[in-house]
């Protein structure tokens, strides 16, 4: 496992392009594109503000940056570097700027969700769509990119339009049976369309394309409903995570419940292996730390901190929730299926410092992570089943079947990792800290060796 | 009196006996005394009769107590005392015949009386005690209803005390229940109001954001713009087409399209996935029928005879349906007829497995005898096998010597050099030490070996003297069966004497594991010469080991390189038990022999090899 140099970043905004050769970051106001292969830059942009918002276009061509505060978006061609494009909201303000699936289209949301401008790269033509729902995630495109489900609020009743993409033609508008609604996510295989009520009411809904209700699902009532929606990348399989710190898998066919998967903070099943995080003593990698240029970490003596299987019963770290606050700490919030469908990783809030993984052939608990620090974000390898987490310390942490490994980062002072995106090709990952990025190459070969060497614990 | 008895009627004897009792309750006597006398006591009653008598008859007044007793016996229903008068006139004599006839009558009566007044008493008693008893009974019995009584009132207290408080809770209950509508009903219409609310903020939001829109848009605000170099070409290449019904139908009909693909893709997997369950169900069926067959032969072979009737029909029509149209066949027909069919032959296996299950588990408690018999014959098989190889090894230790003591005395003068080089003069020296201890060994061997033998001939005089003894003892109690003490001593005698025997037993038994320890020793490395001369010693040779073990026990079949148990001689009685014991213990012991056989030959060579020199 090889660690880049650490380059300067600002806002988390750090993003491979989605054929996988370039990486673009943002430092204040300057956007670098580089390749991701040597890490030279391939173009530098200055844009107007600091950028808030960095994103990559379908095809690689285009990066939008926007400055919402200055209500700006600044679009640059990578292929041609003095064309230049600036859309300008004025006085009607910016919240959201996002490319639309052809690379050509530009969907900006207005302040207060007045309305959501189209703007079109290829003609002169803008477009409005008006009452947009100012809710969590209330845009999705399909993955082919031909349609777009909007949540809209009209005479306080939550409505949902379908676009076609290619020409912004309303195809579908229904209303929903929501009372508020809170998002929306079509299936990857874009037939059905999940829909969700905020977190007072637990209800999902599932429309089809042609927006004909498939089915409603409520698992219970008088209590803080759905907090996460995630779909297998197979469309298989609909996972809801809840306040109630619970996962149920909807199936596809009569989208009825398949099992619940209960977050319980006490392991006692000979079968789950907890991987416990655990702090070394020695601290020989000091000396290592101050080199500052391309080193393997596998040669290092020790990493800060180790995995240890814990032996049954496992009590977890739970975190007392605010009862008084809004938005309390509990419930599973975070989730996110393998890219090969076999594995569903979940976090429950009020255990922030574990890793769900369970096994979604046997939908049964398989492994459970138990960090040091909160668990910030994970993500899975777009290639295989692994898993990387960061928890805002200066560690990765990987994990696949075969077990699971704690890397240090390597850099000058404490790089502490809040945010990672994986490569495209799986073979390297960025990890984002504060005001710094790098990336983390995983040799194939190397990787086999230190996961070979884990697995002999499972 | 015996006289007496013979002739008395029995009719009269039974009146008799009512007029005692009557006698007995009523007192009809003058004077009240004689009643009470004679119910007081029996014994000096002779005394107190006469005594009696001499009151109630006196010389003037004989004739009227005479007719008194004669007018109170004739009530009684006795013979009348006087002689019976031909005249009226002439006066009754006394009969005395009759007179002692009556007087044997009433002590007859009295007697029996006496014995009546007894039993009456013993019942009295009894009565008395079981008066007692009852008391008793009644006493406890009385506790128990007080006790009982106290604890009902308990539990009468209790029951009203639970009651009470069953009273309360279901107060409570409806309190809290109240309480839960109250509340429920205020959530209710809060909700309402909230909803309420809710609408109208956001109906004013609205409101605010149309004129806020109106506001911002209407403005012609300049600064909402494009500023563009060069407009880009589409993605795809093409140009922007018009918005236009066509478009919209055309966007239509790729909706559908996409629909449709979704659900022919779905449909074929579910396609794909009922045709492998259906083959695993055909498989299994398969296979169900294949494993059935004898069990199915019959029936089917019924059914053909009775001009096939449906069932089998639609069986064997199902099976051909479905290897010819195979899966596409999804008409409930056929799904009725597998289904039914793949239910009926589960039945079947079920029965069938559990009739096996029945099966194992017989043999299983039949198998643990199997296992024995086999044992024993694995044990006598092995026996036979250790047997053969310990004639081989005996063969080898043989050609070994020969061949050595060719080696000794035909060999040349350059061999000699050579062998003579061969040994070093430390290992010379070791090796005859080693010698000298052996021989040593040998020496004590041999002691001991000679006072086996006489403890041997000793013990078989012990026995003679044993068995003549048994023989007097049981000649002993055959004549005298009564005698205990004598037998008694006897036992005694006998207990020592199977003692002896015993200790006997023991002696040979101590001196196996002596014999055996050195062996299992040589057993780990015959290689190693320091360890096999360590367990030369005791043993120096086989057939030494064997001759002392015959010597010590003559009957037993230990004759470790040939266990035959022909030799073995059942005359004694408590030989053959004995003799079972060692033929099993003799499988391990003639493995030693054979182990002792090799580290033998090794012995010998070294000793040959020490002669060379």
């Amino acid at each position: 496992m090889n660690f880049s140099e650490v380059f300067k970043l600002s806002g988390l905004l750090c993003k491979f392009s989605p054929n996988g050769k370039y990486l673009a970051s943002c430092v204040q106001y300057r956007l670098v594109v580089r390749d991701v292969h040597t890490l030279q830059i391939v173009q530098l942009y200055t844009c107007l503000d600091q950028i808030q918002h960095a994103e990559w276009s379908a095809d690689s061509l285009f990066i939008l940056c926007a400055m919402y505060k200055r209500g700006l978006v600044q679009v640059w061609s990578l292929e041609q570097p003095e064309w230049h494009c600036k859309i300008d909201e004025g006085s009607a303000g910016l919240v959201a700027s996002c490319w639309s699936p052809d690379g050509r289209h530009i969907l900006n949301t207005t302040e207060f969700h007045l309305r959501i401008t189209v703007w079109s790269l290829c003609t002169k033509s803008v477009s409005y769509i008006k009452y947009p729902k100012a809710c969590q995630q209330g845009i999705s495109f399909t993955r082919d990119g031909r349609y777009m489900a909007l949540a809209e609020r009209r005479d306080c009743r939550d409505h949902v339009s379908v676009f076609v993409c290619s020409d912004w033609q309303l195809l579908r508008h229904f209303d929903t049976d929501t009372q508020d609604l809170a998002g929306l996510e079509w299936a990857p295989n874009g037939c059905v369309l999940a829909v969700w009520d905020s977190c007072l009411e637990y209800k999902i809904l599932l429309y089809s394309l042609d927006g004909r209700l498939l089915s409603t699902y409520c698992a219970y009532e008088w209590s803080l409903g759905i907090k996460s929606v995630d779909w297998s990348p197979s469309s298989q399989f609909l996972a809801i995570g809840s306040y109630d710190g619970k996962v149920r898998i909807l199936n596809h066919v009569t989208w009825k419940m398949i099992t619940e998967f209960g977050h319980l903070a006490t392991i006692n099943n000979p079968k789950i292996v907890v991987y416990k995080e655990a702090e070394k003593s020695s601290r020989l990698a000091l000396g290592y730390n101050s080199f500052p240029q391309l080193r393997a970490i596998g040669t290092l003596p020790s990493a800060e901190s180790k995995y240890e299987i814990a032996s049954m019963p496992v009590s977890l770290q739970i975190l007392k929730p605010v009862a008084d606050r809004a938005n309390p700490k509990i419930g599973v919030g975070t989730m996110a299926f393998s890219s090969d469908n076999y594995f569903l990783a979940t976090k429950n809030d009020n255990v922030p410092n574990a890793v769900w993984i369970w096994d979604v052939q046997k939908m049964r608990l398989f492994v459970v992570l138990e960090q040091l620090s909160p668990v910030r974000s994970f993500q899975w390898d777009p290639q295989q089943p692994r898993l990387a987490i960061c928890t805002g310390s200066s560690k990765v942490y990987l994990w696949s079947p075969a077990g699971c490994v704690s890397v240090q980062v390597p850099g000058e002072g404490d790089f502490q990792v809040l945010s990672l995106c994986w490569h495209l090709n799986g073979d390297s990952i960025a990890l984002l800290s504060k005001d710094h990025f790098c990336l983390c190459f995983l040799e194939t070969e190397g990787v086999r060796t230190t996961f070979g060497q884990l697995g002999d614990h499972t | 009196m015996g006289d007496w008895m013979t002739v008395t009627d029995p009719a009269l004897s039974s009146e008799s006996k009512i007029t005692s009792q009557y006698t007995s309750e009523t007192k009809m006597s003058p004077s009240s005394l004689y009643s009470q006398q004679v119910l007081c006591s029996s014994i000096p009653l002779s005394k107190n009769v006469h005594s009696f008598f001499s009151a109630f008859c006196t010389e003037e007044n004989i004739e009227q107590s005479i007719s008194y007793l004669d007018q109170e016996l004739t009530t009684f229903g006795f013979p009348s005392l006087y002689e019976d008068s031909k005249g009226k006139e002439t006066k009754r004599g006394l009969n005395v015949v009759a007179v002692l006839n009556c007087m044997n009558e009433l002590l007859i009566l009295q007697r029996k009386n006496l014995l009546a007044q007894e039993n009456v008493e013993t019942q009295n008693l009894k009565l008395g005690s079981d008066m007692g008893h009852l008391q008793n009974c009644y006493a406890k019995l009385k506790e128990q209803l007080e006790t009982s009584r106290r604890e009902m009132s308990g539990l009468q207290e209790r029951d009203r005390q639970l009651q009470c408080k069953n009273r309360n809770l279901h107060q409570l209950l409806k309190n809290e229940k109240d309480e839960v509508q109250k509340l429920q009903n205020i959530i209710a219409s809060r909700a309402t109001q909230y909803n309420h609310d809710m609408k109208r903020k956001e109906r004013e939001y609205n409101k605010l954001k149309e004129r806020l829109h109106q506001l911002v848009m209407n403005k012609k605000d300049k600064k909402i713009a494009m500023e563009i170099l060069n407009y880009v070409g589409r993605a795809d290449g093409k140009r922007g087409s018009w918005r236009t019904d066509k478009t919209e139908a055309r966007n239509e009909d790729e909706m559908y399209t996409i629909l449709l693909s979704d659900y022919e893709y779905r449909q074929k997997q579910i396609l794909m996935e009922n045709a492998e369950l259906k083959k695993v169900l055909q498989q299994m069926k398969k296979e169900m029928i294949s494993l059935l067959s004898p069990q199915k032969q019959r029936p089917r072979e019924r059914t053909d005879d009775n001009t096939g009737t449906a069932l089998s029909d639609v069986e064997e029509d199902a099976g051909e349906m479905n290897r010819e149209s195979i899966w596409d066949l999804s008409c409930e027909t056929v799904r009725e007829q597998l289904t039914n069919s793949i239910r009926k032959q589960w039945r079947i296996l079920k029965s069938h497995v559990e009739k096996l299950d029945n099966q194992v588990s017989k043999v299983h408690l039949e198998g643990v005898n199997d296992e024995d018999v086999i044992s024993r014959q694995d044990h006598e098989q092995e026996t036979e096998k250790l047997e053969v190889e310990i004639q081989q090894c005996k063969e080898m230790i043989k050609t070994q010597q020969q061949l050595l003591q060719q080696l000794a005395t035909a060999c040349d003068d350059d061999t000699s050099s050579l062998l003579r080089d061969c040994y070093l003069l430390e290992e010379k020296e070791r090796l005859k030490e080693e010698w000298s201890l052996l021989k040593e060994q040998k020496k004590n061997f041999e002691k001991e070996r000679r006072s086996f033998i006489e403890a041997a001939i000793r013990l078989g005089l012990e026995r003679k003297a044993f068995e003549e003894e048994r023989a007097i003892w049981l000649k002993q109690q055959f004549l005298s069966m009564t005698n205990f003490d004598l037998q008694n001593s006897e036992n005694v005698k006998l207990f020592s004497a199977f003692s002896g025997s015993s200790d006997r037993d023991n002696h040979t038994v101590h001196s196996r594991p002596r014999a055996r320890k050195p062996h299992s020793v040589a057993n780990g490395s015959p290689n190693c010469t320091s360890k096999l001369t360590k367990s030369l010693p005791a043993s120096p040779s086989t057939s030494d080991f064997c001759q002392t073990r015959s010597c010590v026990s003559e009957h037993s079949s230990i004759n470790i390189l040939n266990i035959t148990p022909e030799e073995t001689k059942p005359n004694q009685v408590g030989r053959e038990c004995t003799n079972l014991k060692w033929s099993v213990a003799s499988r391990p012991a003639s493995q030693e022999g054979c182990y002792n056989g090799r580290s033998l030959t090794y012995a010998n060579s070294h000793i040959h090899k020490d002669n060379l020199p």
